[in-house]
């Protein structure tokens, strides 16, 4: 259990890695990576949830999170692209 | 320990490691798209090595085969997003960095640019 400590700190300093992108990036887009990649690190950190818990309704959490970051980031793209969502 | 125990930790830990060192590339790097290509090669391996971690340590039918699925998934998402956001951030007006030597790119953003304001 001592490692699975660890391995969740590791995680929750990479977490606020990108929040400190998230707070400070200078335009738009890094702000828009930041949050991508804060979404594919929350997989990983719900992932350990399973290990500990045994129960596997916490990897349906990881899949609807992934595919619902990817979703996100694509908006985010086409938005920062400047066309509108139906194009 | 059993050794599929010790074999999934070892995984985990070295994904584990991936995930921190993609998102010190986030906080180091320069430029838009030094952040992006090195936080989502480091993040997206390092997560799949989490997720096959997870696998092999449960060994659960139910938790595996879910966890392989989530990392396919993340495979085939991940560099899809960066590329569309790669592609975003150019054409939003965001500059390559100063010392960067070679944008391929730049031509046909010209084209799409020119292509938009026709529609328009």
């Amino acid at each position: 259990m001592t490692f699975i400590y660890f391995i969740a700190t590791i995680l929750g300093v990479s977490c606020f890695m990108c929040l400190y992108r998230i707070g400070q990036g200078p335009t738009a887009p890094d702000r828009s990576v930041a949050i991508d990649i804060l979404g594919t690190v929350v997989v990983g950190f719900v992932c350990l949830s399973a290990i500990t818990m045994r129960r596997d309704f916490y990897v349906n959490l990881a899949i609807a999170w992934s595919l619902v970051s990817y979703v996100g980031t694509l908006a985010l793209s086409k938005h920062l692209e400047g066309r509108r969502f139906d194009e | 320990m059993s050794s599929n125990t010790i074999i999934g930790y070892v995984l985990i830990t070295i994904g584990a490691f991936f995930d921190f060192f993609g998102c010190m590339g986030l906080v180091r790097f320069p430029d838009v798209y030094n952040r992006l290509q090195a936080a989502t090669k480091c993040v997206t391996l390092g997560t799949v090595m989490i997720l096959v971690g997870t696998a092999v340590v449960t060994a659960t039918p139910t938790i595996a085969i879910k966890a392989l699925l989530c990392a396919a998934f993340i495979v085939l998402t991940s560099p899809t997003g960066a590329h569309a956001l790669a592609r975003g951030s150019y054409l939003s007006g965001v500059g390559l960095w100063e010392k960067s030597v070679c944008n391929l790119f730049k031509e046909r953003a010209e084209e799409i640019k020119a292509h938009h304001g026709e529609k328009k």
